[in-house]
């Protein structure tokens, strides 16, 4: 049977592809190290003691992998049905108006309903800012990366708009909005402090890391222990054999995009909540985007999203150490070698397969 | 004489798939040789391997008797292969003559190579009967006609030897009487042609010799004259077949199905089902007969719920359907379908093959309460079905591509036919399905028959319709030309798919 071509042992497809195209981009990265004049092995040794060395590079690290996976899980859901959700920064951005409205409109309520709720309107935000495009896609046939990028300036202007004239307090200089106090999410350090006298360092970890924890598992039960879900992956999958089955692909399009919109969204409830505690400028900061390397090179799956999620923050984390320690290797340095992961993770994926595929059908042999 | 081509000891892995064991063939100069096999037996693996899509691990290539190497398709077009697929590869909005020197523009204007083309496509029309305008634009032209572009393709190039893969499988009786005429006559001027196909009344009718493939292995070759279409099959597929299907007398029932002035206009607004009107009844198979292409396919969109009627009614148990419009609701009232289309409608490939086994039943609550599917009850029905329809490997994680053509045509009945449904429309049953399935698939719907139930089949294969239907009715260009009965013989039949009627005869 032809089909059966190339077959490769799950490990190798799932595992040691990864890993050896990560090998390469570093690789790569190194070189480009060494051309400007720096010791690559040096220079990764600084990213991963920067990054793993400490609880401190720890701290950090989870707290950007909680968001990449947010976002990882955001455009995953929308490649099960077939959709490239390019909106991601868009949708986490315009969320952060959620947050920030119920957290500061209902401070009067206690937490435990206060916080629900503005993770709840983060939620909404997001997924209301994903409908849009997944209803002009649906139903007029605009395409959704065309339409979510548009919406990702869209979002960046009108938020512009409502943090200036809206929530900045009378007299602020800075444009951004007054603290928010009642949906007040703890960090770990401060958790430390208060209920277990213990000393962590000053990282922006807060407990949203458990809700990323939680998203990526319900992603999966919705995906593949749920007929939404079955029904999601049959329209990404061939769309003609789910119209046969009695789907509306419109609607699954519909559906799927909020839902995207949505994960996206929890992005401000660990930035807005947990973080900054106000609605300020920029905050997304590049994460929508990221969240797109990070669901190719998970496989759409959200065990593989947490782990390269994990792998980014490293990077990210890393890489501003080593931005520190090697004023030569500037940050934009960090974000080419980003873009190398990137490139030979996602781009690139299936550059070493035939290869592999010979060796592996000689060995049988 | 120097054979035309010679394969020695040909050997080709795919991974864990043998798809060639050290195949040897032998094609006489000047000959029709036939290559037969069931999906899967190595027979396009071999071609390919000759035509230069794939190198062989092992073996060596003669063409008149000289050792080639055969790299790229473009090898074998100027050793003088030339090939036409079972999907042609033409470009749409190109002229016949554009077409024909695609590939062969020789130098960077293209105005010589047209006058060339141009004489030559005239050489040839008187030749072998391969009359094209050369002027028509391709997409215009009957599936017949762009065939014979993709083999005036091949004779511009030079081809000697010339493959079909499956050349009929598109054409009226009629046309392919008309192909097999030119390529008698290419054989007579001296050319060779293979063959390959799996309609063993093809093979006796025009080859000289034949070849018959299982398992990778090249297990005959015989003079087609010294053999018979049941050892034929009996060599395909290592065993005796049935070839004809036992099944007793219909006893048909209460009307089920009451299709009634039914069109459908696609966008432009051309009537592609036009005004088609018939019944089917309980404990009865009604074929619809006609090339593919004739409206057949937008009939079973129609009452599958997949499109919505442009006028008329499709009336299913006293119920109008049609205005449904809804695939899912069509279900729920007792209808099952087996699409024509089972690699893209039928079964999701990168599904495996449990989650291929729910598709359009997946709601049933019996596979999970509310909105959650269970996927323990989801493998363990599976499991039960394949064991019940004898599907090979039953394993309900494997995906659903991984299956043989066979296998998954049964997963899908299995699906349709587990839920008991009042009437089964079927598609394309057997399409690219091995004889022993096919075997299966027929016992299967005359049993179905046989318990009372409504069957719509529609194929283009005539012989499967003769040999399951009751009634026969016969589609040509959106219309029911005429109905017939299961004895109406292949010329009558034949006429009416090339839209004639009695009266025009």
């Amino acid at each position: 049977m032809a089909s059966a071509r190339g077959e490769l042992p799950p490990w190798v497809d799932l595992g040691l592809i990864p890993l050896l195209n990560l090998v390469v981009a570093l690789l790569f990265a190194g070189l480009v190290v060494l051309i400007i004049g720096e010791n690559p092995l040096e220079a990764m040794w600084i990213m991963l003691k920067g990054a793993v060395g400490s609880l401190k590079g720890w701290g950090y690290l989870l707290y950007y992998a909680t968001n990449f996976v947010f976002t990882g899980l955001a455009v995953a859901v929308a490649f099960h049905a077939g959709l490239f959700n390019i909106g991601g920064e868009g949708q986490a951005y315009f969320a952060g108006l959620g947050a920030a409205i119920v957290g500061l409109g209902l401070e009067f309520l206690p937490w435990p309903l206060v916080i629900p709720l503005a993770i709840l309107a983060s939620m909404l935000f997001g997924a209301f800012w994903a409908w849009i495009p997944g209803y002009l896609q649906a139903r007029r046939g605009s395409h959704i990366v065309i339409t979510t990028i548009m919406f990702n300036f869209i979002a960046g202007s009108l938020m512009v708009y409502f943090i200036k004239d809206y929530f900045r307090p009378v007299g602020r200089m800075a444009v951004e909005s007054r603290e928010i106090t009642g949906a007040y999410i703890l960090s770990f350090r401060e958790i430390g402090l208060r209920f277990f006298d213990l000393r962590l360092p000053s990282t922006p970890l807060n407990l949203t890391v458990f809700l990323a924890i939680i998203a990526a598992f319900v992603v999966w039960y919705l995906l593949w222990r749920t007929k939404l879900g079955y029904e999601i992956r049959a329209v990404g999958a061939n769309t003609e054999a789910a119209i046969y089955a009695g789907i509306k692909p419109q609607r699954i399009i519909i559906i799927t995009m909020a839902i995207s919109g949505a994960l996206a969204g929890l992005m401000a409830v660990n930035e807005v909540l947990g973080v900054q505690h106000r609605l300020l400028l920029e905050y997304v900061g590049g994460a929508g985007f990221v969240g797109i390397a990070v669901a190719l090179m998970g496989r759409s799956h959200p065990v593989g999203i947490v782990l390269a999620a994990m792998l980014f923050g490293l990077l990210y984390q890393g890489g501003a150490e080593l931005s520190f320690a090697k004023p030569l290797i500037s940050r934009d340095m960090i974000v080419v070698i980003q873009g190398l992961v990137i490139l030979f993770m996602g781009a690139l994926e299936y550059a070493f397969r035939p290869a592999l595929a010979a060796i592996f059908i000689k060995a049988e042999d | 004489m120097t054979p035309a081509i010679e394969l020695i000891g040909i050997d080709k892995r795919f991974g864990a798939v043998h798809a060639n064991k050290d195949v040897t063939l032998s094609i006489a100069q000047g000959s029709i040789h036939g290559i037969i096999g069931e999906n899967g037996a190595g027979k396009s693996t071999l071609m390919s391997i000759l035509f230069g899509f794939y190198a062989a691990d092992q073996g060596e290539i003669k063409v008149k008797g000289q050792p080639v190497s055969i790299k790229s398709s473009s090898d074998a077009i100027s050793h003088g292969i030339g090939m036409v697929h079972q999907h042609f590869m033409l470009v749409d909005p190109f002229t016949v003559l554009e077409n024909v020197v695609l590939g062969a523009e020789d130098g960077k204007l293209i105005g010589p190579a047209l006058a060339k083309a141009r004489q030559e496509l005239t050489r040839l029309a008187q030749d072998y009967e391969l009359d094209v305008d050369p002027d028509a634009i391709v997409g215009d032209l009957p599936v017949g006609l762009q065939q014979r572009v993709e083999i005036l393709k091949a004779l511009f190039k030079g081809a000697e030897t010339l493959i079909l893969d499956e050349p009929t499988g598109v054409l009226t009786p009629d046309e392919a009487d008309h192909l097999f005429r030119i390529l008698g006559q290419l054989r007579d001027q001296g050319k060779t042609v293979i063959l390959i196909t799996h309609k063993l009344r093809e093979i006796m009718a025009i080859t000289d010799h034949v070849s018959v493939m299982r398992r990778g292995e090249m297990v005959a070759t015989k003079d087609t004259k010294k053999t018979s279409v049941e050892e034929l099959a009996e060599l395909m597929v290592g065993r005796r077949v049935l070839l004809r299907v036992e099944k007793g007398k219909a006893k048909p029932g209460e009307v089920v199905l009451d299709v009634k002035n039914l069109t459908w206009k696609d966008r432009k607004g051309t009537p592609r089902v036009d005004n088609v009107s018939f019944t089917v009844r309980s404990g009865e198979i009604v074929g619809i007969a006609g090339v593919s292409g004739n409206g057949q396919s937008e009939i079973l969109e129609l009452i599958s719920g997949i499109s919505r009627p442009t006028s008329g009614q499709i009336v299913f148990e006293g119920k109008d359907i049609g205005i449904l419009g809804d695939p899912r609701h069509v279900r729920e009232e007792g209808l099952a379908h087996v699409p024509e289309d089972r690699q893209h409608r039928g079964l999701i490939a990168t599904f495996d093959a449990s989650e291929s086994s729910i598709l359009g039943w997946h709601y049933d609550e019996t596979l999970g309460k509310g909105f959650r599917l269970d996927r323990q009850a989801v493998i363990s029905r599976c499991k039960a079905e394949m064991q019940e329809f004898d599907v090979r490997p039953a394993d309900p994680l494997l995906t659903s591509a991984k299956f043989s053509g066979g296998n998954q045509q049964k997963i899908i009945l299995a699906r349709e036919l587990e839920r008991d449904p009042d009437l089964l429309i079927v598609g394309q049953p057997t399409r690219g399905v091995d004889i022993g399935a096919i075997e299966f698939i027929h016992k299967r719907l005359i049993a179905l028959r046989d318990q009372g139930k409504a069957i719509l089949l529609v194929s283009v294969e005539l012989d499967e319709i003769r040999s399951l239907s009751d009634r026969i009715l016969v589609m040509f260009a959106g219309k029911i030309m005429g109905e017939r009965g299961p004895e109406a013989n292949e010329r009558e039949l034949g006429l009416l798919m090339a839209g004639v009627t009695e009266d025009a005869a």
